[in-house]
């Protein structure tokens, strides 16, 4: 609880700061994370080729759109990181509401595509196909919640012109967010 | 960079709750580690004790436990192997040790994020009491081993604990986060806080092998928290990622659970060897033989864990061709540990040994875990293996394994930092007692244990007066045997206790350096204060430099100018 | 990053970026409409590539980091080929000597319904 920095945390051998590095473990760690369910998924996929008429049903427009915005919302936070790095905290700060509001706008519109599959019939328990489609998205919509959160947390210090440093930091993060879509979107909505 | 005045702030008395349980202090929570660990240890002890009795004396009352019930047997082993690798080997070997030792040795104040690290052992205190509460739901703890293969963990129709099995789950998945969290923290403090001066080479080596330990698990963990999610799906939803009559595999699992599994007994070695480097070069005052031979065999260790994992899975209906490969990768990782221990020995030869109980337990786990090496080779040959495989062979030899990693070597290193630790020495009599006891009855435990095998005696068997061949006089007198030694290892804790907390109080002031190490940990005061050392030390060579020639004393302490 | 004097230079660039990011993920959703598979897998899986590498590399600016991050991210990702290549034999293997692998049952109601 005590304010003060410890040496440890000031001190950079690699020449890295340490929030820095600490994120990008983060990331390796969560890219075999991810390695692990899209491997898994990619296996049974091409077992099945019957599955690409599951994936008819997908909703293509809505994972465009989430596409679009996820993509947009890490521009908004790279340029909110530059504006971190001006000491422009204003401005900092709505690039980093602008991301969140990216977030959120992902996660309805995901809310609104899954609940009308669901209603469809096309549940988690429809066929493996869905099974992975509602648990890989899934555990990428806890990311996307995640970061939100934390950017959420991150913009008040910013308005107080504190750890303007963690704009980078969230910004990494929320860059393999969206590279996560990036290959999540071809591999469930586009291959038929 | 040596000047600071970060810990200047520090110097109020805290609460009782705030210094015990709310501490950011990297010693305080390496103790939190070591002490969970150690009461989940003794369960997991107790545990192996309720079952042993129940092979040897099938059906009895075992006291101070009751009845062993079949689902019962079942659950017990399940979380005997499941909190002795989870609860006591992991936290104690890494988080506790690493958590202590890593600012210490690196000659910094603290972890460099303190609260993540607090953070940590409250989600790894949080799994244990999930894990703990599993066997007071309906249905009782989950019973389908350690390795947790579907069909039997999917499916609450075979299993018949559909609490149990998702409570393990997550305190499983929970005790990952715990370590992912305080595995990040490791590597970034290893990477970027070192001292001035401390080059890649002047690093002691149990630090090396915590942090490639951290390393490995931070690579292989990821597909098991993918598949306990799947897992956790099938469980709760009754979905089929693993169930072949809807599409599923469950060979799937077994390949998540084993691309994890595997490089986590490397997660636990290397600390061990490392600890065991550390302790016998202090007690051979001799230059560790081949510092750059270790790191690099060390590497290449870490690197071979990874392709390794399917000789778990010999007769699972893998491709053959497969087997093939994982037999000779299997068999190749042999050489590297086997040089290893080739360079401890070196490192003894015309040195001035001190047989302290430190040394006596890092000698002990060279000679165990050599035995545990070499039985290992029967099974990693698919062809064998297909006759070992889940017999007592295969139980006999990783308790060779893991018994020198998470007990001798845990050992040898309590026995070694107590001093530092808790400003005083441990009592050396009791010491060896406890180091004889233990290393006598563990051998008669096993060995018995790897004929029984052999003779086909499977494992995860409640009761084999139900079968003729495991029915002979002769099988169960070894098997009557290994529980009784079981029952003589667990009571030669009891000295070891009595030491470890009657030393806290009643033994002998440790001072600084007790041991004449060159390491920065033994410059600052026993036990170190908050904040760790008054100036903080920079570093002018390796940290193995004993009995150098021309020198009055024989060790050279890493923050010695010239 | 390491370039910290021109601060505002840097906005244009990133705009550029996420211009060509666009492009690519137009061709990416246009490529699949055309039907043909060998263009649906270059233009979806290939251009993701793409459009991974340059959110990497630009904005995360792994181009100016140390070289080790973009070592490890590499390891972490090649560990996930090993992990495809290693399991996908016995996963995607149907029958053996002794034993098949009942197919997936199709769902043929629930394919056709909607």
């Amino acid at each position: 609880m005590s304010t003060a920095q410890p040496v440890a945390t000031r001190r950079s051998v690699t020449g890295m700061s340490t929030g820095k590095l600490a994120v990008m473990w983060v990331i390796g760690s969560e890219i075999v994370i991810f390695g692990g369910i899209l491997a898994s998924y990619i296996m049974f996929r091409l077992q099945h080729d019957s599955w690409s008429h599951e994936a008819a049903h997908t909703n293509t427009v809505a994972g465009a759109v989430n596409t679009f915005v996820l993509l947009t919302s890490s521009l908004f936070i790279v340029l909110g990181h530059n504006a971190a790095e001006n000491k422009d905290t204003k401005k900092a700060f709505k690039y980093i509401w602008l991301t969140i509001l990216g977030a959120l706008t992902f996660l309805v519109i995901k809310a609104f595509e899954w609940s009308g599959e669901i209603s469809h019939g096309f549940t988690i328990k429809k066929s493996l196909f869905w099974s992975f489609y509602y648990t890989a998205a899934g555990v990428h919509a806890a990311h996307v919640i995640v970061g939100a959160i934390i950017m959420g947390i991150i913009s008040l210090d910013v308005r107080k012109n504190k750890n303007l440093h963690r704009v980078e930091l969230i910004g990494l993060y929320w860059h393999f967010v969206d590279i996560v879509w990036i290959f999540l979107f071809p591999l469930l909505y586009i291959a038929k | 960079m040596t000047i600071d005045h970060a810990h200047d702030t520090h110097h109020h008395e805290e609460g009782f709750f705030k210094k015990y349980f709310w501490s950011t202090d990297h010693k305080m929570i390496a103790k939190q580690y070591l002490f969970t660990g150690m009461f989940m240890g003794l369960m997991g002890g107790f545990f192996a004790y309720a079952l042993r009795m129940q092979q040897a004396f099938p059906g009895k009352t075992v006291p101070l436990y009751g009845v062993v019930t079949p689902t019962l047997y079942n659950a017990l082993a399940t979380n005997h192997g499941t909190i002795m690798i989870f609860w006591f080997a992991m936290p104690v070997l890494i988080a506790a040790f690493g958590n202590y030792l890593i600012p210490l040795m690196i000659g910094v104040d603290d972890m460099v994020f303190p609260r993540i690290n607090r953070l940590s052992y409250q989600v790894f205190l949080l799994s244990a009491i999930v894990l703990i509460a599993s066997f007071f739901v309906p249905g009782g703890a989950f019973g389908g081993a350690w390795t947790a293969y579907p069909p039997l963990s999917a499916n609450a129709n075979y299993n018949l604990t559909p609490w149990g099995a998702s409570l393990w789950l997550v305190a499983v998945a929970l005790e990952f986060v715990a370590f992912l969290l305080g595995g990040i923290n490791f590597i970034t403090t290893f990477m970027n806080s070192r001292a001035p001066g401390m080059k890649m080479f002047d690093i002691p080596m149990v630090l090396w092998t915590i942090i490639i330990a951290s390393i490995l698990f931070m690579a292989s963990v990821g597909p098991l928290i993918a598949g306990a999610i799947m897992l956790l799906f099938d469980q709760t939803m009754s979905i089929g990622f693993f169930d072949p009559a809807k599409g599923g595999d469950p060979v799937l699992w077994q390949h998540l659970f084993w691309f994890f599994g595997h490089p986590e007994v490397y997660v636990v070695l290397l600390p061990a060897m490392g600890i065991v480097a550390e302790v016998i070069t202090v007690f051979a005052r001799k230059k560790l033989f081949g510092y750059k031979t270790v790191f690099y065999t060390m590497v290449g260790t870490g690197a071979l864990s990874f392709v390794v994992w399917a000789h778990h899975q010999f007769i699972a209906g893998i491709d053959p061709r497969m087997a093939n490969l994982f037999t000779i990768t299997t068999v190749l990782i042999s050489i590297p540990i086997a040089e290893m221990c080739f360079v401890y020995i070196a490192t003894l030869y015309k040195a001035s040994i001190e047989f302290s109980t430190a040394m006596l337990f890092a000698l002990a786990f060279l000679a165990e875990f050599f035995i545990g090496g070499v039985t290992g080779i029967f099974l990693g040959a698919s062809g064998s293996d297909i006759y070992f495989h889940d017999t007592y062979f295969v139980v006999a030899h990783f308790h060779y394994t893991f018994v020198p990693i998470a007990i001798i070597g845990v050992m040898a290193g309590l026995y070694f930092w107590y001093p530092k630790m808790f400003g005083r020495m441990m009592d050396e009599k009791l010491g060896k007692i406890h180091f004889w006891g233990t290393v006598i009855s563990f051998n008669c435990i096993f060995i018995p244990l790897f004929y029984t095998g052999a003779a086909g005696d499977q494992r995860r068997i409640y009761n084999y007066q139900n079968f003729p061949h495991t029915n002979t006089e002769f099988l169960s007198d070894l098997r009557t045997f290994a529980t009784i030694s079981m029952v003589s290892m667990l009571l030669f804790q009891i000295p070891f206790l009595y030491n470890f907390f009657v030393s806290m109080k009643k033994g002998k002031v440790a001072g600084k350096n007790p041991w004449k190490s060159n390491t920065l940990e033994w410059v600052a005061d026993s036990p170190p204060p908050h904040g760790n050392f008054k100036e903080l030390p920079e570093v002018y060579r390796p940290p193995y430099e004993y009995s150098v020639p021309g020198r009055a004393q024989d060790y050279w302490p890493q923050n010695e100018k010239a | 990053m390491s370039t910290e004097a021109h601060g505002h230079s840097h906005a244009k660039h990133y705009v550029k970026i996420w211009a060509i990011l666009l492009v690519l993920f137009l061709i990416s959703i246009t490529g699949p409409m055309i039907g043909i598979r060998v263009i649906t897998l270059i233009t979806a899986f290939g251009i993701a590539v793409v459009k991974a590498l340059m959110v990497a590399s630009e904005f995360m600016h792994l181009k100016f980091e140390k070289k080790f991050v973009t070592y490890m991210l590499l390891t972490m990702l090649f560990l996930m080929f090993l992990f495809f290549f290693a399991v996908a034999p016995d996963v995607m293997k149907t029958s053996g000597q002794n034993w098949v692998k009942i197919p997936m049952q199709e769902q043929p109601a629930a394919t056709k319904g909607h």
